[in-house]
């Protein structure tokens, strides 16, 4: 069995994930990424592999991702973000041809070939709103858990709209709303379509094709997702299980892809592919 | 009889009223926090200013309303815009500007100031935070200090650190990493005003910057951004006691005005 890990080190949080070459996962992990990146990374991996019952030994191949990846001491080879989340998104929904990551800082808008590379990049990570992190300050805002917020939010009748583009300034667009007595889960549903019409906007300047799958975990939100549906008008995939974990799945089945090459020729020593990665 | 005009600026942050009697001079003030009914602050401020100005209000003959909340102030007798008003009031405090730089609770504004006090051209950044008195606001909840500290700590910077988010909400998250790195505080606050400064000068490029600059609005209070403006803008501003009041300034000479004509 040949054993490959995907380690996502983001902004947010990090992710790992083994698979086999058969592509099944054999263990996963998410933990918060903190300030230490590296221990982030390393903590993630182990729970990782003593889900999968392994050790490091056993594990043939490493490619992390995210924008820490480069802080991942144990890596093999390290991967954009763009490349592992266009691949992960075609694992997880064979149709993708239009991928949107949300992630805490940073807002991508992908096309992507039938074999899960890019072809086209649309991101904003100058400006929070449309990113995660402004569903977490309106969450803190409103005194709710951002675990709690996207079951209210499917509750909401009549959503109160934000017409400030801004995070900062759509708080007190809030604040206003909650003065007048506005119900919580009608405001959360307001914030929830601001960011997916920020993401929408990203998506129509790549020129969306179908299917479209979200990544990220951003989609755990029930209610975010809803709003995305609603604002777009169409389906979007999401996979409840392995969505946040889109990634790093996409790293770990690179890294097989890579070893593969890698020993295509004669026997190839794990060292030479140490050294053609780097 | 002595006939008095009011101006009334509510702002997104604080309302400010001015009485000026029909010699042109400034009688009474009232300074209080918009909150979240701006209808009533807007009467608190006027009321404010007139005990200060020793007189009743039925002695008002016309008052103007400016600013964001202009509109709901009840009480007035007409609205004008605060980019009239502002230009106004800079005029009658310093007759040479010829271009304001506003930077309010929520907004920033460029405005080119013709001889007589009147608009010639104007740009204003209401849509986003970075930039504006709002920054600084979230940067002094982040380093818990009071928003009048923030200037004159900032003035003891040496090495001002460099903010490179644009964001508001990123920037929060720069400051933390600069404080966990045990930057100095004056240091930190320092690059936060060089932030917003460049941000401003980017935004006064598109009116043209023409001397004499005056910084009017709620931040011009700051005696770091002050500086930092001085300094970006390679110019010297213009910079008056009565600065947060020059709306409601502007706004009172414009109802001096239409009482005298009325009258």
């Amino acid at each position: 069995m040949t054993i490959t890990a995907g380690i996502d080190l983001g902004t947010s949080s990090t992710k790992a994930v083994l698979v086999n070459e058969r592509r099944e996962i054999l263990g996963k992990s998410i933990r918060r990424t903190g300030s230490n990146l590296e221990l982030a990374a390393e903590k993630t991996y182990q729970q990782a592999l003593a889900q999968a019952g392994i050790t490091a030994g056993d594990v043939d191949y490493v490619a992390s991702t995210g924008f820490g990846r480069s802080t991942v001491p144990f890596r093999d080879i390290q991967m954009t973000d763009l490349t592992a989340h266009g691949q992960g998104a075609r694992v997880l929904f064979p149709g993708t041809r239009s991928v949107m990551d949300i992630g805490a800082q940073s807002t991508r808008a992908m096309r992507i070939e039938p074999t899960g590379q890019v072809k086209l990049l649309r991101m904003n990570d100058k400006c929070a709103a449309g990113a995660g992190t402004f569903l977490v300050r309106v969450a803190k805002y409103l005194e709710l858990t951002v675990e709690d917020i996207g079951a209210l939010a499917l509750k909401s009748t009549q959503p109160q709209m934000i017409s400030s583009v801004c995070a900062v300034l759509a708080e007190s667009e809030i604040i206003n709303h909650v003065t007048a007595g506005k119900q919580l889960e009608d405001i959360l549903k307001g914030a929830m379509l601001s960011i997916a019409s920020r993401a929408q906007a990203l998506l129509k300047r790549i020129g969306l094709e179908q299917e479209v799958t979200l990544t990220g975990g951003i989609g755990l939100n029930a209610g975010m997702l809803q709003a995305l549906e609603e604002s777009m008008k169409q389906k979007i995939n999401y996979h409840a299980e392995l969505g946040a974990y889109t990634g790093a799945l996409g790293a770990a089945i690179l890294a097989q892809v890579r070893l593969r090459r890698l020993r295509g020729g004669a026997d190839v020593e794990r060292t030479s592919a140490l050294a053609a990665a780097a | 009889m002595t006939m008095y005009a009011a101006g009334v600026d509510a702002g997104s942050t604080q309302t400010k009223g001015i009485i000026f009697d029909d010699q042109m001079r400034i009688v009474g003030r009232g300074l209080v926090d918009t909150g979240a009914n701006t209808t009533k602050a807007s009467e608190r401020a006027f009321q404010a200013a007139v005990r200060g100005a020793g007189i009743d209000p039925g002695d008002v003959k016309y008052t103007v309303g400016t600013g964001y909340g202009r509109y709901k102030i009840t009480f007035g007798d007409t609205q004008i815009t605060e980019i009239t008003c502002h230009a106004k009031g800079a005029h009658f405090i310093f007759p040479k500007t010829r271009t304001v730089v506003d930077i309010g609770g929520q907004d920033t504004k460029g405005i080119r100031v013709g001889q007589d006090g009147e608009v010639a051209d104007f740009v204003m950044n209401d849509k986003c935070a970075a930039g504006t008195g709002r920054f600084l606001g979230v940067a002094a909840q982040v380093l818990e200090l009071s928003l009048d500290d923030l200037g004159p700590i900032s003035l003891k910077a040496q090495r001002p650190v460099d903010i490179s988010s644009t964001c508001t909400v990123f920037a929060e998250t720069e400051i933390l990493s600069y404080l966990a790195q045990k930057k100095k505080l004056e240091d930190i606050l320092m690059g936060m005003h060089k932030a917003i400064a460049a941000r401003t000068v980017s935004l006064l490029q598109r009116v043209g910057m023409n001397e004499e600059l005056t910084f009017t609005g709620g931040v011009s209070r700051n005696a770091g951004m002050v500086v930092a403006l001085q300094e970006a803008f390679e110019m010297p501003l213009n910079v008056s006691e009565e600065s947060q009041y020059i709306g409601a300034i502007g706004a009172a000479i414009f109802a001096l005005e239409r009482a005298a004509v009325a009258a």
